[in-house]
């Protein structure tokens, strides 16, 4: 094993104890929390792909922003005042799921003959990824700015509630 | 160097345990806290196959940011539907919120 690999190992444990911890935890904001954690190993596993710009990317998005909105929506909608399980009753059948859909995939990814170079990751610069953003990828770029516009104004709308309430 | 299927496989845990928590869970944000679980292996596996097999173009890259900023805009406005939801009903677990239930 080798030295990249050791730690590619320990961030994913990292990653998958914390998203573990999401999705068994009985405090739903150690869930939150759990959840920083599995995201900011995305970001480690980010930075071993050799992509540093999406891992800056994703520390400034989830680590800030999207953690920080859903602990205020906890906040906001007394989640931890909630009497009765976390779980529903449909809980061995959602872990069966989870397990049959797990195996086949690592099966299929296991099975599967990669064609091309699959044991290195090749270095993207971040001036090649603002290059062929604002060249090839223009218009979706575009697009994406505008749903941002949108989800922005929808959700103030609909959290700020009518007048005279 | 880390052969590409470590990262496949890691990705698939990560969406399996995504997959499990919105199954699972009854509480609406909980529920979203598992669908951004499920989101971060998919963009795991975009970034991979990008660096790995296509450097060239590195689509998956481009492709990954896209999800990000959809993956932003759906928190902002999934919390804000909660947020709604919680202040009309006062109720926040999804299988509470059953009135167009027959």
């Amino acid at each position: 094993m080798t030295y990249e690999e050791a730690i590619f190992y320990v961030i994913a444990a990292v990653t998958v104890a914390g998203g573990l911890g999401v999705v068994t935890a009985r405090n739903v904001v150690h869930s939150a929390l759990f959840l920083i954690l599995s995201l900011i190993g995305v970001a480690a596993v980010f930075v071993l792909l050799a992509s540093e710009f999406l891992a800056i990317v994703q520390v400034l998005v989830y680590g800030g922003a999207v953690t920080i909105l859903i602990l205020f929506a906890m906040m906001l909608t007394r989640v931890r005042d909630i009497a009765g399980p976390m779980d529903g009753p449909q809980r061995p059948i959602a872990a069966l799921a989870a397990a049959v859909f797990l195996g086949t995939t690592v099966l299929a990814v296991k099975e599967t003959e990669w064609r091309g170079n699959t044991e290195e990751a090749t270095v993207v610069s971040i001036d090649q990824i603002g290059d062929v953003l604002f060249t090839t990828w223009a218009m979706p770029f575009e697009i994406a700015s505008l749903v941002l516009m949108v989800a922005l104004i929808g959700s103030i709308v609909l959290a700020r509630g009518e007048e005279g309430e | 160097m880390i052969p590409i299927d470590n990262f496949l496989v890691l990705s698939a845990i990560l969406f399996s345990l995504g997959m499990y928590g919105v199954l699972a869970r009854r509480n609406a944000v909980l529920i979203l806290m598992s669908v951004e679980l499920m989101l971060q292996a998919v963009v795991i596996n975009f970034v991979a196959f990008a660096v790995y097999l296509n450097p060239e173009t590195f689509t998956g890259i481009i492709f990954a940011i896209f999800v990000i900023v959809i993956a932003a805009a759906e928190v902002g406005l999934a919390l804000a539907i909660i947020l709604r939801l919680f202040r009309n009903r006062q109720i926040s677990n999804v299988d509470e919120a059953d009135l167009m239930k027959w």
